[in-house]
């Protein structure tokens, strides 16, 4: 029997007249990597803020290892091991990577009611931080500003910064995006030395990551999941072939 | 009872001079994203060219007008020079530039025109009174603010709705990239935003300058009510500023009006005078934190960002 | 921290030497009006220090901050007009209303961002500026006299100029090393990182909203403490201490010296205090030099005169 880590069930959420979430439902196992494909305005976007908290959907629910999360507010998702990266990489640019890395890890070291010791000195704090980044190869790069790493560098900060929470599950949301060819085979490598460790939602148009990746796939179009099993059975349909991967190019790199 | 309706039409000329405030104070904010602090300045401006040109040309009317080319002038001139420079920047580098600004007028004003202030007379056929109700004179002039300044508003909602520079303004207020996407000349575009909101500004001035004041510093003083203004009816709309303006001027006036009576019931004479001063100085504060806790975008916030 | 001597190092180092000796040159040269004015930039700087810890760090641009110096005075003279004088009871008491003000301000307030915030605090301010006017028993517009300054059971006696002078050097010194520290502690992080990236903040798990709200509480009270220093000194208090051109200048002072440097408030707060004083007295108008000049500022300096000096070191 398979063992459910996230369970979202008939998730539904509307813009004024457009349906953003058409009664989605997904269930996610513990280890697995899955990924979400669809065109351009499916609404993956708003998928994932009803699964970090941000938008609130108008009906259905989520269920995190079990527990109900549906309106768990967006700071305390990440306590319980829900960790998500932006697609427009939101990061502390004035920082530097260590720096940006160890904030992660501090929301998670207890309360931060600490006004006295220095941070950046912390052990506690930076050891865990190097080791994220290590982890995700820019171990060199600790201590450059997160403004003067280039954009292949910004997406494995972001993902460091995921990392540094020891989450249960990681949210991906488009890590290709604007890749060069280089950068994306370095970032498909990270990933696939995490599967398994962690649970990832990977929501992706970069086929050639999706299909080297994924354990399983869900396509996403109008809001409707019109297609979900193992990338095989997925290439293979053709409902999806017409609605997506049928039309103009299978390799669509954001 | 006509005492109160009195006050009324009070609140509601004060309302109108803070709507022609915060009408371009709200675009400037709304399309520029720029905080202006020397709003006040050119509503200081328009009242002594007023009184100048007045004086100059023997006519109430001919200073006025004249009055508002300049503070247009003046207006366009600013943004030329230092405004437009200020646009993307940090709010905190629009708050000291302005300030900068409000400071510079103030004593540049005290130079030309000395410390002491100036008056403008009302023309003859304005200084009497009319019998609107049974019992109740309002004086004519006061009338003429309320009526002119609707005359303006709706001017300004046909601009902003039905014309094409409104068009702008109005896609400019809730999508600024769009409109620089798409091609508009978006300088010249800011430069007339806000060389409107500076005749909005020195008209509003110049209205109430024969029966409350020109004096240095009259700006900062309406200012913040300017703002309090702005903050309740939403950033970026002049529907939400007019609301918000009759909202502050009437709570303001009748505040002032009857708050040192009530609490005089319960108070002795000095107390409650002293009191009621300050309370009703604080309610429209204590309206717009009200309105900020239910609503912390304002009753009708035009931008989205 | 490292130790090669950097312009700003330099600056620093200079500053705090001609901070210290100047009581002896007022001495040596009988010029009393010195010790006044530097006295007035240390308060001032203080209270600069307070607004950059907010607005510098914290991001948090707040034009109220004025209110708390005037609450501060006035603690210290509506305590001392109703005959409490000693300086162990009305600091306390000033300390704790300023605090207690900055809670309900920063409750209501953090809850909006951008130019909203900056309306709002303003807004309070102006509400206890009107508060302060109508307290005719306390001087209302005309403000208030206090005959005596604290008094310490005569452990201190701060009637001495230069004793006040060093007193409030020490404070200051004091503050600034404390604001340093709190900066750079986890607390201090937690602020920095609401400035650069809240949304992120909140998504790696942080509260932002109540790290914030300390964050304001702590600023109050030191400036707070700051008003206590200035009814001292000058032996008056009035509405106009938190007028919102105060707070204006407040933060012109901040932002001058330099926002996220640690001798950055002090640097503003001479600076704007000095050229204020030289101009007044080189002209009938000096905010026709003023005025520009912040303007100038603005538009041109990037980090303000710390900016100048090197860039601040990052966070």
């Amino acid at each position: 029997m398979a063992d459910a880590l996230l369970e979202i069930e008939d998730l539904t959420k509307r813009f004024g007249g457009v349906i953003a979430s058409d009664r989605i439902s997904l269930v996610l196992e513990r280890g697995e990597l899955h990924a979400i494909i669809g065109p351009n305005g499916a609404g993956k976007t708003t998928l994932i803020g009803q699964l970090t908290g941000e938008i609130a959907p108008d009906a259905g629910g989520v269920r995190f290892d079990g527990r109900d999360i549906t309106a768990l507010p967006v700071y305390r998702r990440s306590a319980i091991g829900l960790a998500r990266s932006f697609q427009i990489t939101s990061l502390f640019l004035d920082f530097t990577a260590l720096d940006n890395v160890a904030l992660a890890v501090q929301a998670h070291a207890g309360h931060s009611f600490r006004f006295w010791r220095s941070a950046r000195r912390d052990a506690e704090l930076c050891e865990p931080a190097r080791a994220a980044l290590t982890n995700v190869g820019l171990g060199e790069r600790a201590g450059m500003l997160a403004a003067d790493l280039s954009h292949g560098e910004r997406r494995q900060l972001e993902i460091a910064m995921a990392l540094a929470t020891k989450p249960r599950m990681l949210l991906l949301d488009e890590p290709m995006a604007g890749m060069g060819p280089e950068e994306s085979v370095r970032l498909i490598e990270i990933l696939r030395r995490l599967k398994g460790g962690v649970t990832i939602l990977l929501i992706e148009h970069d086929m050639d990551a999706v299909f080297a990746l994924a354990d399983r796939i869900s396509v996403l179009v109008y809001g409707r999941i019109i297609a979900s099993g193992d990338p095989a059975a997925i290439r293979a349909d053709p409902v999806v072939r017409k609605a997506y991967l049928g039309e103009g190019d299978g390799g669509a790199r954001g | 009872m006509l005492y109160f309706i009195e006050q009324l039409l009070n609140g509601i000329q004060l309302g109108m001079l803070l709507f022609l405030l915060a009408a371009g104070l709200t675009l400037i904010f709304g399309i520029m994203d720029l905080v202006n602090l020397a709003h006040g300045s050119l509503y200081m401006i328009g009242a002594y060219f007023a009184a100048t040109f007045a004086e100059w040309t023997d006519s109430f009317v001919l200073g006025a007008i004249l009055a508002l080319l300049a503070t247009l002038v003046v207006g366009m001139v600013l943004e030329v020079i230092a405004i437009r420079r200020l646009y993307g920047r940090d709010h905190l580098d629009h708050v000291l530039a302005t300030f900068g600004l409000l400071l510079f007028f103030d004593e540049f004003v005290r130079l030309i025109w000395g410390p002491a202030g100036l008056t403008l007379s009302l023309p003859s056929e304005m200084l009497n009174a009319v019998q609107i109700l049974p019992g109740l004179y309002y004086p004519v002039y006061r009338l003429v603010i309320i009526g002119v300044t609707l005359a303006v508003g709706g001017l300004l909602y046909l601009l902003v709705m039905r014309t094409r520079l409104g068009m702008l303004i109005r896609a400019g207020a809730s999508n600024r990239e769009m409109v620089g996407a798409l091609g508009i000349n978006i300088k010249l575009l800011y430069t007339l935003v806000f060389g409107l909101g500076a005749v909005l500004a020195g008209f509003a001035g110049l209205m109430q300058a024969p029966i409350l004041t020109v004096q240095i510093g009259m700006g900062e003083n309406i200012l913040i009510a300017a703002f309090v203004v702005v903050t309740i009816g939403g950033i970026g709309s002049i529907r939400g500023a007019f609301v918000a303006a009759m909202l502050v001027g009437i709570v303001d006036t009748i505040g002032r009006a009857f708050v040192p009576d009530l609490l005089h019931a319960y108070l002795s004479e000095s107390a409650s005078s002293s009191l009621g001063r300050s309370l009703s100085s604080m309610l429209i504060y204590l309206l717009m934190a009200l309105v900020l806790i239910v609503r912390p975008e304002g009753l009708f916030p035009a931008a989205s960002r | 921290m490292s130790y090669s001597l950097t312009p700003r190092l330099a600056v620093n180092i200079v500053l705090l030497l001609i901070l210290g000796l100047l009581p002896v040159y007022a001495a040596l040269t009988g010029d009393t009006f010195v010790m006044t004015l530097f006295t007035r930039v240390l308060i001032l700087a203080m209270a600069a220090l307070s607004l950059n810890l907010i607005m510098g760090f914290g991001g948090m641009v707040s034009f109220g901050h004025a209110a708390y110096l005037g609450i501060g005075g006035y603690a210290v003279g509506i305590l001392s007009k109703e005959g409490i004088d000693s300086g162990f009871v009305q600091w306390p008491v000033a300390i704790a209303a300023s605090a207690l003000f900055a809670l309900v301000v920063g409750a209501l307030s953090l809850r909006t961002r951008g130019v909203y915030f900056i309306m709002i605090t303003l807004a309070f301010a102006q509400m206890i500026y009107y508060v302060a006017i109508g307290l005719d028993r306390y001087g209302g517009d005309d403000g208030l006299t206090i005959y005596k300054r604290s008094q310490f059971g005569g452990v201190v006696d701060l009637n001495n100029k230069t004793f006040f002078y060093y007193l409030c050097l020490a404070l200051l010194l004091a503050g600034i090393y404390a604001v340093w520290r709190i900066v750079n502690s986890r607390f201090g992080l937690v602020i920095q990182g609401a400035r650069s990236n809240e949304r992120r903040m909140r998504a790696i798990g942080f509260p932002t909203f109540r790290y914030k709200l300390v964050c304001f509480v702590v600023a109050g009270a030191m400036c707070g403490l700051a008003g206590v220093l200035l009814a001292n000194q000058t032996n008056y208090i009035s509405p106009a201490m938190m007028e919102w051109t105060r707070s204006g200048d407040l933060i012109v002072m901040a932002v001058l010296g330099g926002m996220r440097a640690a001798f950055g408030p002090l640097i503003g707060a001479m600076t704007f205090l000095l050229l204020e004083d030289w101009l007044s007295r080189a002209t009938d108008y000096p905010n026709l030099i003023i005025g520009p000049l912040l303007l100038i500022v603005a538009i041109y300096v990037n980090g303000g005169i710390d900016g100048l000096l090197g860039r601040a070191r990052r966070g």
